[in-house]
C-alpha cells in the first residue's frame, strides 16, 4: 500500500481514537473479572476499581456447588448443540435450494420465507400455536423455535450463489444425485459459511432466555440464562431497594462475588471460540447479504 | 440417471420459454430440490404462518374454551380499547423515545468505527476489531446484570467514582431519568463493533485506484474519507437505515424488560413489554394480540414508507 508508508498526524490521531475504543470496550470485561476473584469484602466497598485485591477463587467454587447454576449448564449445552444442528439441517439446504432459478416455484418460495421477516402473528397467536401443539414446558420447544431464520438463509443463498455452478454440474453428470452433490460437493467446500452459521445459531441458543421464560415451567429444564437473570438482575434490584443496613449485610456473603464469577463462567465459551471464527465473518460471508 | 438430468436441464430451461408445458414433470425432475426445501417450509408454516391465522382474535373476544375459529367477533373493540386506553400515549411516547434515541446514536457510530477502523494499521486492526466485536456475544442477561451491578448504588463502580469525586452515589436504575441513556449507550457499547462489520466489507470494496487519483490531487486522508469511502459505502448505509426504520416502533424488547423495575416504569414500559405483560402474565389473550398487531403494521407502515422515499431520491431500495 503506497498510501500507508509514513505515520503522519492524520494516523497519530487515528490510531488514539483506536486505543480509546479499545479501553472503552475492555474495561468493564476486565472489572468483571477482577470483580470475579477480588475479596469479596473489597468489592462490595467499592475498592476494586481495575485490578483485583485480596485474590480469591471462592466465588468460583461456590458456582460448582450450585445446583441451578449446574442445571442451567447442563440444560444450556444440549439446547445449544442439538438446537444447533437442527437450525443447520432446517436453514442451510434451503438456502440452496433458493439458489436454483429453474425450479418451479421458487420465486413463491423466496417471498414465503422473506415475509415473516417483516410480518408476524405476534406473541399471543404463537404462543397459542405452541401450546395447541402440546409443546408447552417441553425441551423440544426450545430446540424447535427459531430452527428456520431468513437473514441466516440469505446469507446461505448469497454464499452459494457465489460458488461455481461447473462443480454441481459435473458431479450431476457423473451420477450423483441432487442431495448426494449438495452433502458430499457442496458443504465440504463451504466450511465458511457453515463456521459462520454455527456461530450465529449457537451464540443465539446460548444466549436467549425469552423462549424459555414464556414456554418453559420447571426449573430442571431452565437454560442458564434464565438462573443468571435471578441472580444478576432479579436478586441485586432487591439488594438495591432494601436498606443499607440489610444490603451491607447481604454483599458480605459470597453471592454477590458469585455473581461476578457467574458472568464469567456463563461468557467465557463464547468469548473465546469467536476469534477462531472471526477470519470468516470479517470477509465475504456478509457481502449483498444486506440486501435479499 | 445421467441421461436425465441432462434433458431435465435442456427441459427447464426450454420450458421457461414455453410456459405451461408439462409443469408436472419440471416439479418432478426437482423433487430432490423439494425435499431439501421440505424442513424450512413445514417449520415456517406451522410456526410463522399458522400464528398469522391466530390473528384474528384480535378482533374477537378469546375464550380458550371457544378457541380461535370458534371465539365470537367483536369488531375493532380490542383496538379501541388499547388507543383509548389509559397507558397508550405513554406506551407510544416512551417507545418512540427509545426507538429515536437509538437510531440518532446506535445507527451512526458503527459508521464512524468502521471508517476509522479502516484507517488503522492492519495488525493493529485485526487486534482492535476482535476486542470489539467480544460484547456482541454476551448475553442481554449478562449486558443488565452488568449494567445493574456497575450502576448499582451500593458496590457499584460508577457511584464508588462519584463519590470520590465528593458527588452523591444515584440510582441509576431506579432513577426514571437514566433509563434512556443507559438502555442506548449500553447498547452502543456492545455492537458497535458488531454494527461496524458491514460497513467494512463495504469499504473493502472500495477501488484502491480512487485513493491514488485523489492523493496525486492533493486531497488529504480525511478528504478522501469524506468523498470516497463515504459514496462508496453509502448505499449499505441505506439499506440498513430502511431496515432500522422498519422495527422503528418495536425496540429491544428482552433488554428492556429486563431493565424494567417499579421505579423506572413510567418510562421504560414499551409496546412490546405491554404485549407480554397483558398477554401471557394477565391472560388478556384477544387485547394483547391486538396491541400486537398494532405494533406490527407501524412497523411495516413505516419500512414501506422508507422504502419508497429511498427509491425515490437515492435509487437504492429493499424492494
Amino acid at each position: 500500500m503506497m498510501l500507508r508508508k509514513k505515520f503522519t498526524l492524520f494516523d497519530v490521531i487515528v490510531h488514539i481514537i483506536g486505543v480509546l475504543l479499545l479501553i472503552l470496550v475492555l474495561y468493564p470485561l476486565i472489572l468483571v473479572v477482577s470483580c470475579s476473584i477480588s475479596d469479596p469484602q473489597l468489592v462490595a466497598t467499592g475498592q476494586v476499581v481495575f485490578l483485583p485485591k485480596g485474590i480469591t477463587f471462592d466465588g468460583y467454587i461456590q458456582i460448582f456447588k450450585d445446583p441451578d447454576i449446574l442445571i442451567g449448564y447442563g440444560n444450556t449445552i444440549f439446547y445449544t448443540f442439538f438446537g444447533t444442528i437442527i437450525n443447520l439441517l432446517v436453514t442451510v439446504p434451503a438456502g440452496y435450494v433458493l439458489t436454483k432459478k429453474t425450479l418451479p416455484g421458487g420465486k413463491f418460495f423466496t417471498a414465503f420465507f422473506m415475509f415473516i421477516m417483516y410480518f408476524s402473528g405476534g406473541l399471543i397467536p404463537s404462543f397459542l400455536v405452541v401450546n395447541g401443539l402440546g409443546l408447552y414446558n417441553t425441551r423440544l420447544v426450545l430446540l424447535i423455535l427459531g430452527a428456520f431464520n431468513t437473514y441466516n438463509c440469505i446469507i446461505c443463498r448469497t454464499f452459494f450463489a457465489s460458488m461455481p455452478k461447473e462443480l454441481e454440474e459435473a458431479a450431476i453428470i457423473d451420477g450423483c444425485s441432487v442431495i448426494g452433490t449438495f452433502v458430499k460437493v457442496i458443504l465440504p467446500l463451504s466450511k465458511a459459511l457453515l463456521g459462520v452459521m454455527v456461530l450465529y445459531f449457537a451464540v443465539w441458543h446460548w444466549n436467549s432466555y425469552f423462549d424459555a421464560m414464556i414456554y418453559i415451567k420447571d426449573d430442571a429444564m431452565q437454560p442458564l440464562q434464565v438462573f443468571l437473570r435471578r441472580m444478576l438482575i432479579l436478586a441485586q434490584q432487591m439488594a438495591d431497594n432494601a436498606e443499607a443496613a440489610e444490603y451491607a449485610h447481604s454483599l458480605a456473603n459470597l453471592e454477590a462475588m458469585m455473581r461476578y464469577a457467574v458472568i464469567v463462567v456463563s461468557s467465557l465459551p463464547l468469548l473465546i471460540v469467536y476469534p477462531f471464527l472471526q477470519k470468516y465473518f470479517d470477509k465475504g460471508v456478509m457481502i449483498g447479504s444486506v440486501k435479499g | 440417471m445421467k441421461k436425465k438430468k441432462e434433458s431435465g436441464a435442456v427441459h427447464t430451461a426450454v420450458s421457461t420459454k414455453r410456459p405451461g408445458q408439462s409443469l408436472g414433470a419440471r416439479i418432478w425432475k426437482h423433487r430432490q430440490y423439494y425435499l431439501l426445501l421440505l424442513p424450512a417450509v413445514v417449520y415456517v408454516a406451522i410456526f410463522c404462518y399458522a400464528p398469522m391465522y391466530g390473528l384474528q382474535i384480535a378482533f374477537k373476544d378469546y375464550k380458550v374454551s371457544l378457541g380461535v375459529t370458534g371465539s365470537p367477533w367483536v369488531g375493532l373493540l380490542n383496538f379501541t380499547d388499547f388507543f383509548q386506553g389509559y397507558y397508550f400515549w405513554n406506551l407510544i411516547r416512551n417507545t418512540l423515545a427509545i426507538s429515536f434515541y437509538t437510531l440518532l446514536v446506535g445507527f451512526p457510530i458503527p459508521i464512524i468505527v468502521a471508517l476509522i477502523l479502516n484507517e488503522l494499521r492492519p495488525k493493529f486492526k485485526k487486534a482492535t476489531q476482535t476486542v470489539l466485536y467480544a460484547p456482541h456475544f454476551i448475553s442481554t442477561v449478562v449486558i443488565v446484570g452488568m449494567i445493574t451491578l456497575f450502576f448499582s448504588p451500593s458496590l457499584g463502580v460508577v457511584n464508588t467514582v462519584l463519590e470520590f469525586f465528593g458527588a452523591d452515589s444515584i440510582y441509576f436504575m431506579g432513577d426514571p431519568k437514566y433509563f434512556r441513556h443507559l438502555y442506548v449507550w449500553s447498547g452502543v457499547w456492545q455492537d458497535m463493533g458488531w454494527g461496524a462489520i458491514i460497513y467494512l466489507a463495504a469499504l473493502a470494496g472500495v477501488d484502491p485506484s480512487l485513493h491514488e487519483a485523489a492523493s496525486i490531487d492533493g486531497a488529504s486522508r480525511l478528504q478522501r474519507i469524506i468523498h470516497i469511502n463515504l459514496p462508496c459505502i453509502a448505499s449499505t448505509v441505506i439499506i440498513m437505515l430502511i431496515l432500522q426504520i422498519g422495527s422503528i416502533a418495536s425496540v429491544g424488547y428482552e433488554k428492556v424488560y429486563l431493565m424494567q423495575n417499579d421505579l423506572n416504569m413510567t418510562v421504560s414500559e414499551v409496546i412490546s413489554t405491554y404485549v407480554y405483560k397483558r398477554g401471557l402474565i394477565n391472560n388478556n389473550y384477544s387485547f394483547s394480540t391486538a396491541v400486537g398487531l398494532f405494533n406490527n403494521l407501524v412497523n411495516v407502515f413505516m419500512l414501506l414508507i422508507a422504502n419508497a422515499v429511498s427509491r425515490k431520491f437515492s435509487e437504492t431500495s429493499l424492494f
